[in-house]
């Protein structure tokens, strides 16, 4: 049967596609092709410069800083809301009575836009702030959490606050799926809770963990968003990411540097992607 | 013991993620002597002094409210152009992404596998990356600085593509072959199976993308100039603390849409997350 239908239509899945593509190629796959091209040009002159803007990239100390900002940002905040959340998910999975309130109540920063929540930031991490002042009540002296070092726990703080629900709800769609009769047989055979954890929660989460983890990444880019409505384009150091750099770029029209920056991060995101296939299909068989 | 103990920190967690909300709400009807007291600490240099809240107000009010209907026309004109964004966005990617989930869920093409890994690609993209791209083509057209310059690139994202792929793959193949043998055309399978059994992830796939498109933020600021073009979004942190009434009461109103978006569709919400990472 579907070998028959593969023969007469073969084409009829890429009609459906087609409206979607024409769409993505226009304004994405054509010109990204473009700005491919433009990163091997000088922006004025459009001469052939080969790797130089490259070069230029890479030895700019601002993209520098931003690029190990960056990854440290990931490299901090991605563990840890990754193990806080399955830290909640273990505890809220055997909470029946009330796990479903309170698991709407860690989804609901998901709705809360960021330019709501802005305000709240504000007057939360000035320094004559509600945080400041909570800290003055057990005698610590007050800290500028927006000028200072802090300023990236204040990051750390707001992308866990945002998706520590998403995590939540992707554990327990892990753990729900577990079947319960490993479990069973676990008890009978006289396991402890630890040790039930460790054998079996934990390896039968594996698969999940590699896309939460990769869930995580995407949103992590998005933290950009609050970093940029409380700090402005030029936030103190600690917080100056890829994308402000980018930003700053676009704004200044430093077209040689941003083409080839972007192209750079497209070429690191899409081994990523690559990569990422190839170990789930080596997970699937 | 050790259970009860696990509980009362999980709520106290849940107090805390959900305190903005309670915050906004309470700054939104505290009259105007007590917010500008609340708030003095900041607003004065070299102040000793830290803001302190009070989560009930003592005099409470719904004067900001009445001033934001009444006096505030550029409110208005920011949150239509928060609902044209959102709503034109989502029509787009209804229309183009619901047809193209389903041919790759459904059919075996030519270069299908390299065509989805760019739509994964593609999704994982931040804004930055393809900004110029963006502007290159948008300039061409003519487009920058009109509210489809937001518009047609969000309205083509490939993520609900995604999304709503899980859902088709997970309807059972003996549906489909079944449809077959009575006689069914692709158009036929694709709107009498596909829509009704995939419609979770439809919904599923709205819902994530209306919490995403009422929260732009890069996009209008790259590429619209005009203020009177903005979204809400954009318009609420120009908004100083001098004018810390409306600030709030702006921001519970840009809530409210979020919020009630969310709860109605909480459970399409999750199942949309899910379909991301389970396989079927």
């Amino acid at each position: 049967m579907r070998l028959k239908r593969k023969k007469i239509y073969p084409y009829t899945g890429l009609l459906f596609i087609l409206p979607s593509l024409a769409g993505v190629s226009v304004f994405v796959l054509i010109p990204f092709a473009d700005v491919v091209r433009r990163s091997f040009l000088e922006a004025v002159s459009e001469q052939w410069v080969g790797l130089k803007n490259y070069m230029a990239v890479f030895q700019n100390p601002a993209f520098q800083l931003a690029a190990v900002n960056t990854l440290r940002f990931i490299g901090v905040c991605m563990p840890l809301l990754i193990l806080l959340s399955l830290l909640i998910s273990v505890f809220l999975h055997k909470q029946l009575k009330y796990g479903y309130f309170l698991k709407m109540a860690y989804l609901i920063p998901m709705a809360i836009p960021v330019a709501s929540v802005v305000l709240l930031w504000q007057i939360l991490f000035h320094e004559q702030g509600m945080l400041n002042g909570l800290l003055a009540m057990i005698g610590i002296s007050p800290i500028d959490w927006m000028q200072s070092e802090y300023a990236f726990g204040v990051l750390v703080f707001s992308y866990i606050w945002k998706n520590v629900g998403y995590d939540i709800v992707l554990w327990m769609a892990g753990l729900s799926s577990i079947p319960a009769d490993i479990y069973e047989a676990a008890k009978v055979d006289g396991a402890g809770e630890w040790n039930i954890f460790w054998k079996i929660t934990l390896p039968n989460l594996l698969p999940i963990s590699a896309v939460i983890t990769v869930l995580s990444l995407l949103n992590s880019f998005k933290v950009f968003r609050e970093a940029y409505l409380v700090a402005g384009s030029y936030p103190h150091e600690s917080m100056y990411l890829l994308q402000h750099l980018f930003n700053n770029w676009y704004r200044e029209l430093s077209l040689d540097k941003l083409t080839a920056a972007a192209v750079v991060m497209a070429l690191v995101i899409t081994l990523f992607v690559i990569w990422l296939q190839k170990g789930s299909e080596a997970m699937d068989e | 013991m050790r259970k009860k103990l696990i509980f009362v920190l999980l709520i106290i967690l849940a107090v805390i993620v959900c305190y903005p909300i309670v915050f906004l709400l309470s700054g939104s009807v505290m009259s105007m002597g007590e917010l500008k007291n609340a708030l003095l600490p900041m607003m004065t240099e070299g102040s000793e002094n830290f803001v302190a809240w009070r989560i009930i107000p003592m005099y409470p009010t719904l004067k900001y409210y009445v001033e934001l209907l009444l006096d505030t026309p550029e409110f208005f004109t920011m949150f239509w152009n928060s609902v044209k964004l959102t709503f034109c966005i989502l029509v787009i990617q209804l229309g183009v992404g619901i047809p193209a989930a389903w041919g790759f869920a459904r059919y075996e093409f030519p270069c299908k596998k390299l065509l989805f890994t760019v739509y994964i690609v593609l999704m994982m993209m931040p804004f930055q990356v393809t900004m110029l791209s963006s502007y290159l083509v948008l300039d061409r057209f003519h487009l920058m600085d009109t509210h489809l310059a937001v518009i047609l690139p969000a309205g083509f994202s490939t993520f609900p593509v995604f999304i709503m792929y899980r859902f088709f793959k997970g309807i059972p193949k003996a549906i489909m072959e079944a449809a077959q043998i009575d006689g069914a055309n692709a158009v036929q399978n694709y709107i009498y199976i596909g829509l009704p059994l995939g419609s979770a992830g439809i919904i599923s796939a709205m819902v994530l993308g209306f919490l995403e498109y009422w929260n732009l933020i890069e996009q209008p600021l790259t590429f619209l100039n005009t203020q009177t073009l903005w979204p809400l979004s954009l318009y609420l942190p120009e908004i100083s603390l001098e004018n810390a009434g409306i600030a709030f009461v702006s921001s519970v109103v840009t809530l409210v849409p979020a919020v009630l978006v969310f709860l109605s569709g909480q459970d399409y919400l999750e199942q949309g997350i899910v379909a991301a990472a389970v396989k079927e």
